[in-house]
């Protein structure tokens, strides 16, 4: 299928080209945990590319497999038309890779991190300075300052201006966002927008279902698997049940309430509301009196506009249980 | 239900680490049985007020009176009435779920046929049934959360401190964690929660955000979005948090 | 090469801006031989000697009144036989004993020799050889006088030195080889094992590997920084202890810093071997003191003579590749030997190092995991 890119229409000229990551059954276990089973995807050039899972997922390992610091156990996998078993060499040159952990050295000068890289990279700070002018100068006053003296948020503008630094045509952002307040988080996104101009691919991590909308396309992941591909709005457009938002004083007592009725389909809460998907057949007993004859008087039933959270609950609801005495993957320790 | 009884009481307090004013002049007021936010950028001195009601660290001035005991002169008598959960280090990962419980039913002084029961009934509430002897290194990511969240109020206390409690777990898991906390609630147990990130806040009764140790805004989240003629609390908390700035859509 | 000079810079920076590093690399060695030379006491004066006499002639009486008006010996005890000997040394009041055998003075002029035994307490090294030479100058003083006397045979009085304790007096001056010994495993191999997990535990490790940095100029950007700075180092201690203790180097000095590189070379690949296994700084910690850093200080002869240890732990002290060293640079420094004599053990250190190296390079992982 193709996937929309109504945000990007420029973009429709992508659609014939070579895929800038393109993973076909990725499979890797550590011991006997099964951290990443038959993962399938292809990152387009130019797109801003997201997994969206929340800790222990397998993002992590996956993004490592396709820095070529992990070898997959199973599948096939190109970065840049390079394989990451073979050419691990090219495919190091190309891409831009932070961590988790933002990977800089705190007993080092702002600066002198960012030279630091520069070097290993064999480039110069002022050679690429255009790329990186926007980040890079929100930090440049304290650039004398000990890198792990920086605030979260600064660290991340530094951790992406040297991850940056040799101009890769491919970024990889494993959940730089985790950590950092709100407002911080809001300008990362920001930059990143920014240096889509820059014809630069970018594969993001976050744990932050919002954040997905942030992105052209989200792979969304959980427990080593796929479970779907594609936009932020065909994801919220495969929500197609109508759905209620709920509010009482008590959520507790409105809860419970809810999930008594025999019509209830799911209940979630979300922030001041409780949503609310119904059957298609519905019983007899209207919803409003079920709620007055459970002692819940003051609920106000409204339509709302289902997010991509509301999917991804439904997706996910579907899925398999996790199983029992699954040992978590430890997405820092593989 | 919420109340209008305060179980915790915050006036004029100050803070001061040598010449940085780490928390400078907060008031406010937690009722019963509230679920209450404390947001706040990074450095903002959401930390220092935390233990400072938890009664790790002493006001440098002002008057912080917590389940009903002064913060500054008694400390320690905070301790037996509060329970507390941080994202990391709640529980031993090398002990297993019962071990854990047992443990802490111990610390807070519990009998032993109470613990007993008080296990059993845990395990049946969260379904935990085939855990019991479970290391909890072995129990995926959420689980542990919602475990150390019911050992944090299994002895009953007036107020649980959650410092940052879902990062980074699952939708599902997360939400049936604020069902947790919703239940908690409603049982009476106040519920103070410390985070930054603000979908978490728009779950609370009431939210303050801090920034550069002030307060700077308290109330329900409708009534601030309201105010701030914006959407989200995220919204206003970029509008406050950060002057100046705006957040792009 | 700019890459890689970039990487050293950095490496430089880190071990400059932490005050811990510099304090290990500069301050301990420094610390260590002066405690160990001050410690050591160089000066005799009024040392309290017992005497066993088990000839009492007019000989003995004249060489015991020698020994004790000479001004560096004083009497403590006479003894009446041997067992009180080790009970008046145990006391610690008195350093050594000194015996003359029966019919000494019968002997000498019979004999033409006699003999007197010198018992010192070995467990001071330098004191106990300082008690044997003096008392051996007396007595030679006192061979000249009775030449001198024209008497037709010569006469001998044969000094008999046994040492207890420490009977080959391994200690004497072993304080700088153990010292130089101790310092290089220390910096090289604890240093370099450190900064390298600090690394993968900071995941700065990930972007290095993902740079086209290759993983040899990685490794060897880490460990040129404290190859050269400990054999700085090194230089440092033998000023220091030329300066202030005279301890001079008596045999070649250029091969006495080729064994050092050899050595330092040695550590460092200790180091990194070090580093591939251990996970975290931790670890990295743990194995280099608890590994090394304990059977060197215990095993190799830097405190205890290897010979006066049980066998078990001489064995085990013959696959330690420190051991091999104090002997090298002890025969070079000390007794002032050639590389004729230390071939051996050079070929051991040399072969270790390989295998060292070798087991690096098989064990880094151009990935992660």
């Amino acid at each position: 299928m193709e996937p929309s890119r109504r945000a990007c229409p420029e973009k429709q000229s992508f659609s014939h080209m070579q895929p800038v990551v393109q993973a076909l059954g990725i499979g890797k276990s550590f011991g006997t945990t099964v951290a990443l089973r038959d993962i399938s995807f292809e990152v387009l050039p130019g797109e801003v590319f997201g997994f969206i899972g929340p800790d222990g997922a397998g993002k992590t390992t996956l993004f490592r497999i396709i820095t070529t610091l992990l070898l997959p156990d199973a599948g096939e996998i190109q970065v840049m038309g390079f394989d990451v078993r073979r050419d691990y060499r090219g495919i190091r040159k190309n891409i831009g890779y932070m961590p988790g952990r933002f990977s800089l050295y705190m007993d080092l000068t702002v600066e002198e991190n960012l030279r630091f890289y520069a070097t290993v990279f064999g480039t110069t700070v002022e050679e690429n300075y255009d790329l990186i002018r926007d980040i890079y100068s929100q930090i440049e006053p304290f650039k004398h300052r000990m890198a792990g003296k920086l605030s979260g948020g600064m660290k991340q503008k530094l951790a992406l201006s040297c991850a940056l630094i040799h101009k890769p045509s491919l970024l990889i952002l494993d959940e730089p966002t985790t950590g950092v307040d709100a407002v911080s988080r809001a300008e990362f996104w920001e930059m990143l927008k920014k240096l889509k101009a820059h014809n630069i691919t970018i594969v993001v991590s976050t744990p932050y279902m919002d954040e997905a909308t942030r992105c052209d396309r989200v792979a969304l992941i959980q427990n080593g698997r796929i479970f779907s591909v594609d936009t932020p709005d065909h994801i919220t457009a495969g929500f197609s049940r109508p759905l209620l938002q709920v509010k009482s004083a008590s959520k507790h007592l409105l809860m419970n309430a809810l999930k008594k009725y025999p019509g209830t389909l799911s209940v979630w809460p979300f922030g001041e509301y409780v949503h609310l998907t119904l059957r298609d057949v519905l019983p007899e007993e209207p919803l409003p009196r079920f709620l007055e004859r459970h002692g819940i008087r003051d609920a106000t039933l409204m339509e709302a506009k289902p997010g991509i959270e509301d999917r991804f609950l439904e997706l996910m609801s579907g899925a398999e249980p996790v199983p029992e005495y699954r040992k978590e993957v430890n997405d820092d320790q593989p | 239900m919420t109340s209008r009884e305060p179980v915790i009481t915050v006036q004029n307090l100050v803070k001061r680490f040598g010449s940085f004013v780490a928390n400078d002049n907060l008031n406010f007021e937690v009722y019963a049985g509230e679920i209450f936010g404390f947001l706040g950028a990074n450095g903002a001195g959401k930390t220092t007020a935390l233990r400072i009601l938890s009664g790790l660290s002493a006001p440098t001035s002002g008057k912080v009176m917590v389940a009903g005991v002064d913060a500054g002169r008694n400390p320690e008598r905070i301790k037996r009435n509060i329970g507390y959960m941080c994202q990391r280090f709640s529980l031993y990962e090398d002990l297993t779920v019962t071990e854990n419980i047992t443990l802490y039913g111990g610390i807070y002084g519990m009998k032993r046929n109470e613990i007993r029961g008080k296990t059993a009934a845990l395990l049946e509430r969260l379904q935990f049934g085939a855990y019991g002897n479970t290391l909890i290194s072995a129990l995926p990511l959420g689980l542990r959360q919602k475990l150390a969240f019911a050992v944090a109020v299994l002895h009953q206390p007036k107020i649980v401190f959650l410092d940052e409690p879902t990062g980074g777990v699952d939708p599902i898991t997360r939400r049936q964690f604020w069902e947790m906390i919703y239940e908690t609630a409603a049982g009476g147990i106040t519920v103070f929660v410390t985070t930054h990130y603000m979908d978490e806040a728009e779950y609370c009764d009431r939210v303050s955000i801090m920034s550069e140790g002030k307060i700077v805004a308290l109330d329900t989240p409708a009534a601030l979005k309201k105010q701030y003629g914006v959407s989200s609390v995220e919204e206003v908390f970029v509008k406050i948090a950060r002057p100046g700035q705006q957040l792009i859509p | 090469m700019k890459r890689f000079l970039g990487f050293v810079r950095k490496e430089f920076l880190h071990i400059f801006r932490d005050p811990l590093t510099m304090i290990i690399i500069f301050g301990i060695p420094a610390v260590q031989i002066l405690l160990f030379g001050f410690v050591v006491s160089t000066d005799l004066k009024e040392t309290k000697v017992a005497f066993l006499d088990l000839s009492k002639d007019e000989i003995t009486r004249t060489l015991s009144g020698k020994i004790c008006s000479s001004g560096f010996f004083e009497l403590g005890a006479d003894l009446t036989g041997y067992h009180e000997a080790e009970h008046v040394l145990r006391k610690n009041k008195i350093k050594a004993v000194i015996v003359f055998e029966k019919d000494f003075g019968r002997r000498l002029i019979s004999d033409g020799t006699a003999s007197v035994h010198i018992i010192a307490d070995g467990s001071e090294p330098n004191m106990a050889t300082l008690i044997t030479s003096h008392i051996s100058a007396i007595i030679a003083d006192y061979n000249r006088e009775l030449a001198g006397a024209g008497l037709q045979q010569v006469l001998l009085v044969q000094p008999e030195v046994r040492m207890f304790y420490n009977p080959t007096l391994k200690g004497q001056f072993m304080f700088v080889p153990g010292v130089i010994t101790l310092i290089m495993l220390l910096i090289c191999a604890l240093m370099t094992s450190i900064t390298i997990t600090r690394e993968k535990e900071f995941g700065t490790m990930e972007v290095l590997l993902v740079s086209p940095l290759r993983p040899a100029q990685i490794i060897l950007g880490k460990v040129l920084p404290y190859f050269i700075l400990s054999f700085v180092d090194v230089i440092l201690i033998l000023l220091l202890s030329w300066f202030v203790f005279e301890l001079p180097v008596k045999g070649s000095l250029a091969l006495l810093l080729a064994e050092l590189m050899l050595y330092i070379l040695m550590s460092l690949s200790l180091g990194i071997l070090i580093s591939t296994v251990a996970k975290n700084m931790q670890q990295a910690i743990f194995i280099s003191l608890v590994g090394m850093m304990l059977p060197t200080v215990l095993l190799s002869g830097f405190i205890i003579p290897v010979e006066s240890m049980p066998m078990p732990y001489q064995w085990v002290s013959k696959i330690l590749p420190p051991a091999y060293f104090i002997t090298i640079i002890k025969n070079i420094m000390i007794k002032g030997t050639g590389f004729l004599y230390v071939w051996k053990e050079t070929l051991f250190l040399l072969v270790f190092t390989l295998a060292a190296i070798g087991l690096s390079i098989r064990n880094f992982k151009i990935r992660l995991q």
